[in-house]
């Protein structure tokens, strides 16, 4: 008897073959910028200025311009912070997890995914720093630097200070692999430029590159043991930045279920937002060999996992409110669910546990418009995740005398307009100028998988 | 020339005397006020001050130089900087007075604190004093005296009012009640002088009623003091005597006097209101009944009838009441006290206090809680003189009138009839502080000094006499105004000479010869502010009743036990009171009591009657906005926002009084609208409520800035602990609630388990107690923290934006009817709540929730106890804030100092205001957060005082700003670590190890639960209810 394994789907179609591979995606770079681009680049940019107006103000009158108040100490600032830190997160564990996994579909994405984790970790940087009342001070201060003023250090215990570490952590070695992943097709690009100045500074950018077989050796060495590195920083900086609330007093923050919470729910946002970005940069430059519905169709069902585990939890957190016996506890819960901010968790739950179930059927995974929606749908239940996490907690508390509300003044919008308008323009830039798909890894599964030539 | 020239600096060198050589050795020829009572400087002491010497030298060339710090040409004797003095003076506001001690930095009076000797405060103060210092910086007040609008010089001044008294005709003095014998003669002197000048005073509030009732029955024109101390049943009908009515702050500590309970003392008060708004005595009330204004009178006759059943007495006809049974009770309790038992009314209907006061004689009350040979003094104004005043200046009869520090065009129902009439006057004239409403349609100014200024003397009460000094010399170009009444008399005598002659006459003979001289006295009756002699033997009197049966029929036909007329009642909060010091800002973001309303006058109505109207509030907790109404009184038209307000009768809407000022400056324009003109002169006296009036709802959205918008606890025990007294006698704990914690280990109380080693405390160990029971909730505390601790103004919006910067702050609960599961119904506030004020500051917790989280170390905690905040070190996350559980931080949200968007915060925002401002307490910069420090610069300083005498510091001489202020000693501080001081014995504390554990069964910590083990304790609240009435 003998029995043959199913054929895999091939997963570059087009019967690409190595020179393609190159050539569809070097010439987005050399090529002019198109009037699209052009397009995308002035609004991001006008986001961009507008936020940065903002910013601006904020740092001239002060935090008061944003909405917070007494009671509520943390809103749309933490919020931000937590939602990109989250959606930071499908990168590395595209790049990191996937590649000792050796899924070798995340090939066709993780370049772009990892950019996206770059862009927006940086956006979630800004926020800790820009909700501080004295940034021009913090931003030094909460690092534990030698000074002058004695025994003045920062404070261990403060999971603040946990998460300027995770989260620099965290970026480093994100920005490490993914530079390190981009020097082969710096290189590739460096060698069909045509111009000196692309030569220079591709050539600059490639390290001096030189394909021989011992620098792939140390490049795929290298990949691994970044890969080791950051695949527990993946779980640890989501972790960490859910101790910001477990480790309160808070009810409704004060939860050991957070770190597992949190990781998934990171997951789930992020590889919605790669599928957001994907879905868009896979259309506009035509790389639908390249990624292809398989990719898709397996974000999908990462996302249907992630979702369902982040349900679990939204569930399991009012049940061990009800179970503890806590008065607060109870109150913090049952006023998310019916208190002033039920439309929050409404929002929430319809996002992020109901409408992934979506994906149960195979239609719906493997259509382009419903995924591009639903992953939309799922970032907006995300920010209603955090946002009830940290309002809906804070403005009903222990004592109902300092019970308040919150409310955005145009001032919060501005900043978080002004995170969209850093990363969209970072993210346009790197589309146009960097290679958005991995050549060097890709061109390894050309052969194996490309229909053409295994015909 | 052999002889050589000898140059000389001074005669004193030139004479050589031996004082001089001793001097010329010294490096510095005064005495240094370093090291007081230690000897000589040591080695040591060189060297630390050189070392600092240096230090500040090197760190001076850092800085810029300090702006426009003018240092002494020649310094003081009795000024050292950084060293406060202390003046005992007397706070004078309209017509109420208390004896006060100033503190002051560097000449600069900074706080006003009660004066503990007088016996008319006991050391209490209230919101009012504790803010008038900074009314002493406003730059709103004239600089100089005003002549038609000019500036003018005080002769010439002189000169036109001298022509003008000298010309005759009718000329009035019109002041509020003037309780100061010197003052009174000076303007004495005015009249005999000039006999054309007629003296006419009224009170803001007119307690004309009472006055003329006590005059029929107990033969004197005045108000009597009153005991509530010695109360045991104390009946209220529409009194405020907590927040507005009497001497507050007397009435204050009188009465929690009598709701302490301790091992010793498990008897308490029991306080029956009668009332239509819920006023602070209300909600202080062990029994109250809502009713209307108009049934008021008849409740009063029918307590009459009730008791003097009991005694034996004739009934007075009068109709029934239908809603008796709280009635019958509070007869019953009264009767049972006797002469413990007391009856007072804020009605302002002579029949009304002539029953009052019969029902008290039939208790026999005269002569134990109530005294009228030693009468009040404060408010004996005279409603009818006023209205021959103000007809004389309508028809042009007047030819002339002097303003004594009042402003009857604002605070007189009759202001624009005033204002009218000023315009037939020949001569007018103000000695107003700032051009208000009165010195606006006046001709002269001749300003006066403020109360801290001023020289002065004071009788508040008989024979309870009180004195004034300046704390600092004129800030303006001002005048005393008894100086210039005698000026304008041509009497040269300045002022303090002219008290000093009044004292050395008439009182230095009641000292009873034990001073060696006048001086001697008057020194002393200086430094102790107040000369009280002994109050007179007072025995129970027979009262005048003859009146009361006519009484009696004038209120049978007079009020009605079924009116369905909407009334208004107009009050008196506890916060911008009378409307005089509406320009403080401090008064001005002070929430009301009850409502927690700040910066604005509202129809206060009853949540049923607003349903009933179509009144919706769904915003109000959330946006604070509210629900405009038109008020209709006496055929005009005001549009007003409205405050649903439980406890409030219906068929009644209140509104406060001194709001709608027009001219009193920048911070008080515009806020809110004057309803003094809708009161109504009824049996001949002003009324306080206004039957008839009409409310509708208008359109329009309005925003109410209140500081706390959710009123209910939510039947959370660990926050609120509350009990009867009943059952408190059978079980001093019960009330009490003990949260248990499960663990591996099983049930656990909290203290039990900890992640924490706990910190030691090797020296003091700061706490507070909050005595729940006896706080009135008057709000006292909140500004004298206001006044130590520099804290900031931020205005309406920033209110409705709820940030408040308030470090302390009174959190007030009602109870509600709802059921232990409906969490949604207990949102809602019962419609005669019981209700509970809670006092809320930073906790100093030993286990600080805020400590751990914040991630540079700006909050630690002290080694004695204090959990402190670095504001150098502070970034400003607000972490925490959100993890503080009881929401005590406050964060800096902007740059209050120095900045034009918030101008109302006039001690930080020019140079005059900023005069008041502590120099022991930093103003903090925008970005940083700040809480509650229990006045640790107090602690240091009493600790400095302590060590240089080489002791301890000695319990109560170290207190917190708040525990010093309050009138009803509701709080105690002092260190845990002292077995004698108060907190100890209170607490009945025992030191651990580490930290230490009160016995007191009524001491709880509030959130026990999450064992952050505050160092403030609070101590249930005890209701003298019957236990099957309590609500649950």
């Amino acid at each position: 008897m003998t029995s043959e394994s199913v054929i895999r789907e091939p997963l570059i179609t087009g019967g690409k073959t190595l020179h393609d591979v190159s050539e569809d995606i070097c010439s987005r770079v050399e090529e002019k910028p198109s009037k699209s681009w052009l397009l995308a680049m002035a609004v991001s940019l006008g986001a961009l200025a507008i936020g940065a107006y903002c910013v601006l103000m904020l740092l001239w009158e002060g935090i008061g311009i944003w909405g917070l108040n007494k009671t509520v100490g943390w809103a749309w600032d933490i919020t931000n912070f937590v939602w990109w830190v989250g959606i930071g997160h499908a990168g590395t564990l595209i790049s990191a997890i996937l590649l000792l996994f050796r899924q070798r579909w995340r090939m066709s994405i993780n370049r772009a995914a990892e950019a996206m984790t770059i862009f927006a970790v940086i956006c979630a940087a800004m926020f800790p720093g820009l909700h501080m009342g004295r940034l021009w001070l913090g931003f030094f201060w909460a690092l534990p630097l030698p000074n002058t003023y004695g025994s003045l250090w920062v404070n261990f215990n403060s999971p603040l200070l946990w998460d300027v570490f995770a989260i620099s952590t965290y970026f480093s070695v994100s920005l490490v692999f993914w530079y390190i992943g981009l020097i082969p097709d710096f290189a590739t690009i460096r060698d069909r430029a045509k111009n000196t100045v692309s030569k220079m500074i591709y050539g600059g950018l490639s390290f001096g590159w030189n394909g021989a077989a011992k620098a792939w050796s140390r490049y795929e060495t290298v990949a691994l043991v970044l890969a080791g590195l950051a695949t527990p920083l993946v779980l640890s900086v989501h972790t960490i930045v859910s101790m910001d609330f477990a480790t309160s007093v808070i009810p409704g923050w004060h939860t050991t279920i957070f770190p597992p919470y949190f990781v998934a729910g990171a997951i789930f946002s992020g590889f919605a937002m790669v599928l957001t970005l994907l879905l868009v940069t896979r259309k506009v430059y035509k790389l639908e060999d390249y990624i292809t519905i398989q990719h898709i169709e397996m974000m999908n069902i990462i996302i249907i996992i992630t979702g369902s585990i982040v349900g679990i939890a939204y569930i399991t957190e009012l049940f061990i409110a009800w179970y503890s016996g806590v008065e607060a506890e109870q109150y913090a819960f049952l006023n998310r669910v019916s208190g002033p901010y039920w439309w929050a968790y409404a929002s929430m739950m319809t996002c992020n546990v109901i409408s992934p179930q979506l994906f149960w059927f195979k239609k719906i995974r493997t259509n382009l418009a419903a995924t591009f929606i639903l992953s939309i749908v799922v970032n907006i239940g995300m920010w209603f995740e955090r946002f009830v996490i940290i309002v809906t907690s804070l403005h009903r508390d222990y004592l109902p005398s300092s019970w308040s509300m919150f409310y955005p003044t145009i001032y919060d919008v501005g900043v978080y307009l002004f995170s969209f308008g850093f990363f969209f323009t970072a993210f346009f830039l790197f589309a146009k100028y960097f290679p958005v798909i991995n050549m060097a890894e890709v061109k390894s599964i050309v052969k194996a998988t490309s229909e053409k030539i295994s015909k | 020339m052999k002889e050589s020239k000898k140059y000389w600096k001074g005669l004193e060198e030139l004479k050589g005397s031996a004082e001089f050589k001793e001097y010329a050795k010294k490096e510095f020829p005064e005495h240094l006020p370093i090291n007081d009572g230690d000897g000589e400087p040591s080695r040591r002491d060189f060297l630390k001050m050189m070392g600092f010497g240096v230090a500040a030298v090197s760190l001076a060339a850092c800085e810029a130089p300090v702006r426009k710090a003018i240092p002494y040409v020649s310094k003081p004797t009795s000024v050292d900087p950084s060293i406060p003095n202390y003046y005992a003076s007397t706070y004078v506001n309209g017509s109420d007075v208390a004896s006060v001690v100033v503190k002051t930095r560097e000449g600069r009076p900074i706080k006003v604190e009660g004066n503990a000797l007088s016996s008319l405060t006991g050391g209490g103060t209230s919101p009012q004093i504790e803010a008038s210092v900074l009314s002493l910086y406003d730059k709103q007040r004239v600089t100089g005296p005003i002549s038609a609008g000019q500036e003018t010089t005080w002769n010439d001044l002189d000169e036109k009012v001298k022509a003008a008294l000298s010309s005759g005709g009718k000329i009035y003095l019109v002041s509020n009640s003037v309780s100061s014998p010197s003052t009174q003669k000076a303007i004495d002197q005015l009249i005999t002088k000039y006999p054309g000048v007629t003296q006419v005073s009224y009170d803001q509030y007119s307690v004309e009623g009472s006055l003329s009732a006590n005059d029929k029955s107990l033969g004197k024109r005045a108000l009597p003091s009153y005991d509530f101390s010695k109360a045991k049943t104390i009946v209220s009908f529409g009194a405020d005597f907590l927040g507005s009515w009497g001497d507050k702050v007397l009435n204050n500590r009188q009465f929690a006097a009598t709701r302490k309970l301790g091992d010793n003392k498990k008897e308490m008060s029991r306080l029956y209101t009668f009332e239509s708004i819920l006023s602070l005595t209300g909600a202080n009330a062990d029994y109250r009944t809502p009713i209307k204004p108009s049934q008021e009178g008849l409740y009063v006759v029918n307590l009459y009838n009730l008791i003097a059943e009991k005694a034996g007495s004739a009934r007075l006809n009068a109709g029934s009441v239908s809603d008796n049974a709280t009635l019958i009770k509070a007869a019953n309790d009264l009767w049972n006290s006797r002469e413990a038992g007391l009856v007072v009314s804020g009605s302002n209907d002579e029949n009304v206090q002539l029953i009052v006061n019969a029902i008290n004689g039939l208790l026999g009350a005269f002569g134990t809680t109530i005294d009228i040979n030693n009468h009040q003094n404060i408010r004996k104004g005279n409603d009818g003189e006023f209205i021959s005043f103000v007809n004389d200046l309508k028809n042009g009869s007047a030819s002339g009138v002097i303003f004594y520090n009042c402003n009857p065009v604002y605070d007189h129902p009759l202001g624009s009839d005033i204002k009218a009439g000023l315009s037939n006057v020949k001569f007018t004239l103000t000695t107003s502080d700032r051009i208000d409403e009165t010195a606006d349609a006046v001709q002269h100014i001749a300003p006066d000094h403020h109360y801290l200024e001023s020289w002065n003397d004071f009788e508040p009460a008989k024979g309870k006499f009180s004195l004034s000094q300046p704390t600092i010399s004129n800030i303006f170009n001002t005048r005393q105004a008894q100086d210039s009444f005698l000026t304008w008399a041509e009497d040269e005598t300045p002022y303090l000479d002219f008290i000093k002659a009044n004292w050395e006459m008439d009182l230095y003979s009641m000292a009873g010869g034990s001073f060696y001289n006048f001086d001697a006295f008057w020194d002393k009756c200086l430094h102790d502010g107040v000369f009280e002699l002994p109050s007179e033997t007072y025995n129970n009197q027979d009262i005048d009743i003859s009146g009361i049966y006519d009484a009696a029929s004038a209120i049978s036909s007079n009020y009605s036990d079924n009116g369905s007329d909407l009334e208004l009642v107009l009050y008196l909060n506890n916060s911008v009171a009378e409307g005089i010091q509406a320009n403080n800002p401090w008064l001005q973001e002070m929430p009301d009591p009850i409502t927690k309303a700040c910066w604005d006058n509202y129809l206060t109505v009853s949540p049923k009657q607003a349903d009933e109207w179509g009144m919706s509030f769904d915003e109000l907790s959330t946006t604070m906005k509210t629900q405009m109404a038109n008020l209709t009184v006496g055929g005009s038209t005001f549009s007003l926002p409205v405050i649903p307000q439980p406890g409030q009768k219906y068929g009644t809407v209140g509104l406060a009084l001194g709001y709608g000022r027009t001219k009193a400056g920048k911070v008080a324009d515009r806020v809110g609208i004057n309803a003094y003109p809708f009161t109504q002169q009824s049996n001949g006296a002003r009324s306080y409520s206004v039957i008839g009036v009409s409310v509708e709802p208008a359109s329009g959205s309005y925003k109410i800035a209140q500081m706390q918008t959710h009123h209910t606890h939510m039947g959370r025990e660990t926050v609120i602990q509350e009990t009867t007294l009943e059952a408190y006698k059978k079980d001093s704990q019960s009330g009490r609630n003990f949260p248990k914690i499960h663990t591996s280990e099983g049930i656990k109380k909290p203290y039990a388990i900890s992640l924490w080693k706990g910190h030691e405390y090797s020296n003091h160990h700061w706490g507070l107690i909050v005595d729940l029971n006896s706080c009135t909730g008057c709000g006292t505390c909140t500004i004298s923290c206001q006044t130590e601790n520099n804290i900031p103004v931020v205005g309406k919006q920033e209110v409705i934006n709820r940030r408040d910067m308030a470090w302390m702050r009174i959190d007030r609960y009602y109870s509600s009817d709802a059921g232990e599961n409906d969490l949604s119904g207990m949102e809602r506030a019962a419609e005669n709540p019981e209700v509970t004020f809670q006092p809320m500051m930073c906790q100093q917790c030993n286990n600080a929730p805020c400590e751990t989280v914040c991630p540079v170390a700006a909050t630690t905690h002290s080694t004695e106890g204090l959990n402190q905040m670095a504001y150098n070190r502070c970034i400003g996350t607000r972490y925490c804030a959100n993890n503080c559980p009881y929401k005590v931080r406050r964060f800096n949200w902007f740059k209050y100092h120095d900045n034009t968007q918030f101008g109302n915060n006039l001690s930080m925002n020019n140079d005059l205001g900023k005069m008041v401002l502590n120099p022991d307490v930093t103003v903090r910069s925008r970005g940083v957060m700040e809480k509650c420090s229990f006045c640790v610069q107090r602690i240091q300083a009493g600790k400095l005082e302590a060590k240089k005498d080489g002791r301890r510091p000695e319990d109560g001489e170290i207190i917190s700003a708040c525990a010093a202020s309050c009138p009803s000693e509701a709080l105690v501080f002092g260190d845990m670590k002292d077995p004698e001081s108060r907190i100890s014995k209170m607490l009945k504390l025992k030191v651990k190890d580490k930290g230490v554990e009160a016995n007191e069964d009524r001491a709880y910590h509030v959130l026990e639960e999450i064992r952050v083990m505050p160092n403030v304790w609070y101590l249930t609240k005890v209701r003298n209810k019957d236990a099957e009435e309590a609500n649950a």
